[in-house]
């Protein structure tokens, strides 16, 4: 028998109870498009982590007086802060770095009637390379105002919405605390960053955060990016030497200070999502198994529906071979189209998720591929018992059947 | 097993040879001997009756006939070829070759149109599409359904369906013949037009008709009738002799 009439003979099968083919395979159908769209979802939500721990500055270690503690945001204990002179230790002693200082302070900004608490940041020119964060429109500070703390102050984006609305930012004076600060650049757009809207800010010459809003010449962080990649654990290790040297801090006492890694985070993220789409997938591929199990149903059902036309085939010469190869291959058949329309629901759904979460679409070939042959392989596993139990019916017997 | 009927005797030599055939059903106090020692040689050629009352294993004898069951005991010959010890593969290419059957319900597969239903022993004989329509339209013209090949089995009479269905016996030109009450459920007129197919088939080819019928006017028709009562063969003669 040639597989073309094998092929024919299972379309027919099939194409005869549509209904009954299209609700067969509908549990293929789904655990197919969970699958593909889970996993595929997965590889999204972790590339949308790494995008945004890239956009918040790579190679960038953050460095604060206390103790480290776990988790983003972790509670600072009190330390003694850093002085600018730890920055300029920072910036002379180790090579291959930009380091910028931050002191923030939460303080009400007033521009006309609009008036608002922002985190007001003070920290060096350096900051918007170290930060990846660049200056748009304008310019950032000049070495004279950093030097005298010259009241002037580079916005965020979101600060220009919500306060100026259509009116020019660049030049205007905004009120900050007491200080009439003088605008003088807008920073690019970035959006969110790990739940926090980096374009909600306000930026300062250090000095006069210090002098003007805080009252003390503290550094509460200090930015630290390696300008080479790879680097980081390296330039890590000779900070915390440098400032455990700095501190006076003896063999064995525990460091009043800690460096995190932006890579830190970013493995965290990465691993939690990691797992997340590992049980997502196998949570989708009970489903494909479901969708198996209700294929097996049917095609049971079918063989004794259709016993007394398999008496007939055998009657006429059909060896069992044949009458076995005829129902696996409709179930095959069935899996497989099951596992088209799943693949395709599923690239689609995913295509629409992350359109709407504004994640990046990834399309994984191996996911697919994986996925479809899953599809496939279900159906020769599942339709295998029918299709033997059809080849082994007795031709006789089944001839009687009514 | 050559694929090809070559094996089928020439007119007159046996073809169908039982010995001491036995097929009992069941076993110890519940078993049923449905033939009970059976001898019987049909040669190329003969077309054959078997009649009996219900029970009398003459559809078991035809079953064994058609290789579509194995005796308990005995030997069965086809065309020269002890059957026993065959494997069921062998047997369904000895069925696909060497014997068509027609059933009393006709058997036609639904659905699908009257020349698909002759063509389908060729399919598994492994024939391509068009020389598999080919030989499918010619028997389906010997049987007088030219007209009807794209019907399907719902839209055909009683009687085109077991037309049909002898054509589909006769697509692979098999030797043997087997036909279990073909007209049953025919109405007399209709039962008398397949009886006269299948002598003008006789006439055009080389094969064996053996068939089960209830019906002397039937049997009638044949060469030679066979007898069952209770298992055995108890008369075996033209019809003159058996059915007076």
């Amino acid at each position: 028998m040639r597989l073309a009439d094998t092929l024919g003979m299972a379309v027919q099968a099939i194409v005869r109870n549509k209904l009954r083919s299209f609700l067969t395979t509908l549990g293929i159908i789904i655990g197919v498009a969970s699958v593909v769209a889970m996993v595929h979802l997965g590889q999204s939500a972790t590339r949308s982590v790494t995008e945004q721990i890239a956009s918040i500055g790579s190679n960038l270690l953050f460095v604060m007086p206390g103790t480290a503690q776990r988790g983003p945001g972790g509670v600072r204990t009190s330390a003694e802060p850093f002085a600018m002179d730890d920055v300029e230790a920072l910036r002379r002693e180790i090579e291959g770095i930009l380091v910028a200082p931050g002191l923030s302070r939460s303080t009400s900004v007033v521009l006309g009637n609009a008036n608002e608490t922002l985190s007001v940041e003070g920290t060096s020119n350096e900051y918007f390379t170290v930060r990846n964060h660049a200056v748009a429109q304008g310019r950032g500070f000049e070495e004279a105002e950093q030097r005298a703390g010259a009241a002037v102050c580079v916005i965020g984006q979101t600060v220009v919405d919500e306060m100026y609305g259509l009116q020019e930012p660049l030049g205007s004076t905004l009120r900050v605390g007491r200080t009439a600060c003088q605008v003088v650049g807008v920073l690019e757009a970035k959006g969110q960053s790990m739940g926090q809207d980096r374009d909600k800010a306000v930026l300062m010459p250090i000095k006069a955060v210090q002098r003007r809003l805080v009252g003390e010449l503290d550094v509460s962080v200090v930015y630290v990016s390696a300008l080479v990649d790879g680097t980081t654990q390296r330039v890590q290790g000779e900070i915390e030497a440098l400032l455990r040297q700095r501190r006076r801090l003896a063999e064995g006492e525990p460091d009043d200070f800690y460096v995190r890694d932006t890579q830190d985070i970013a493995d965290a993220l990465e691993q939690t999502t990691a797992t997340l789409t590992i049980l997502l997938g196998a949570i989708a591929a009970v489903s494909l198994l479901v969708g198996g199990i209700g294929i097996m149903n049917i095609m049971l059902v079918s063989v004794t529906e259709r016993t007394r036309e398999i008496g007939i085939r055998l009657a006429i010469g059909a060896r069992s071979g044949d009458v076995q190869t005829q129902f696996l291959v409709e179930s095959v058949l069935l899996a497989t189209l099951g596992g088209l329309v799943g693949l395709v629901l599923g690239v689609g759904g995913t295509w629409l998720v992350t359109e709407k979460l504004g994640m990046p679409f990834v399309l994984s070939p191996a996911v697919m591929a994986l996925g479809f042959s899953f599809s496939v392989a279900i159906g020769v596993a599942f339709g295998y018992f029918p299709a033997r139990k059809a080849a082994r019916l007795n031709p006789i017997e089944a001839l009687r059947h009514e | 097993m050559p694929a090809e009927a070559g094996l089928a005797p020439a007119r007159g030599l046996p073809i169908l040879e039982m010995r001491g055939i036995r097929k009992v059903y069941g076993s110890g106090g519940t078993a049923v001997h449905a033939l009970a020692g059976v001898d019987l040689t049909i040669r190329a050629g003969e077309f054959v009756a078997v009649m009996g009352p219900s029970g009398s294993g003459k559809s078991t004898c035809m079953n064994l006939l058609g290789c579509l069951d194995v005796p308990s005991a005995g030997e069965y010959r086809f065309c020269g070829v002890p059957v026993a010890g065959l494997s069921r593969d062998a047997l369904a290419l000895l069925r696909r070759h060497y014997m068509g059957f027609v059933f009393q319900s006709f058997n036609l597969l639904p659905r699908i149109t009257a020349l698909d239903n002759v063509a389908l022993p060729l399919v598994y004989a492994g024939e391509g599409r068009e020389r598999r329509r080919r030989r499918a339209m010619a028997t389906l013209t010997s049987v007088g359904l030219a007209q009807r090949a794209m019907a399907t089995s719902s839209q055909l009479s009683g009687g085109q369906q077991q037309r049909v269905a002898i054509a589909r016996a006769l697509v692979t030109e098999p030797p043997l013949l087997l036909a279990d009450e073909p007209t049953g459920n025919l109405d007399t007129a209709r039962a008398e037009e397949i009886m006269g197919l299948l002598a003008a088939l006789r006439a055009d080819r080389d094969i064996t008709i053996v068939m089960v019928t209830h019906e002397p006017d039937i049997a009638a028709h044949a060469d030679r009738v066979l007898y069952f009562v209770d298992g055995r063969l108890t008369r075996d003669g033209t019809p003159a002799e058996v059915l007076t």
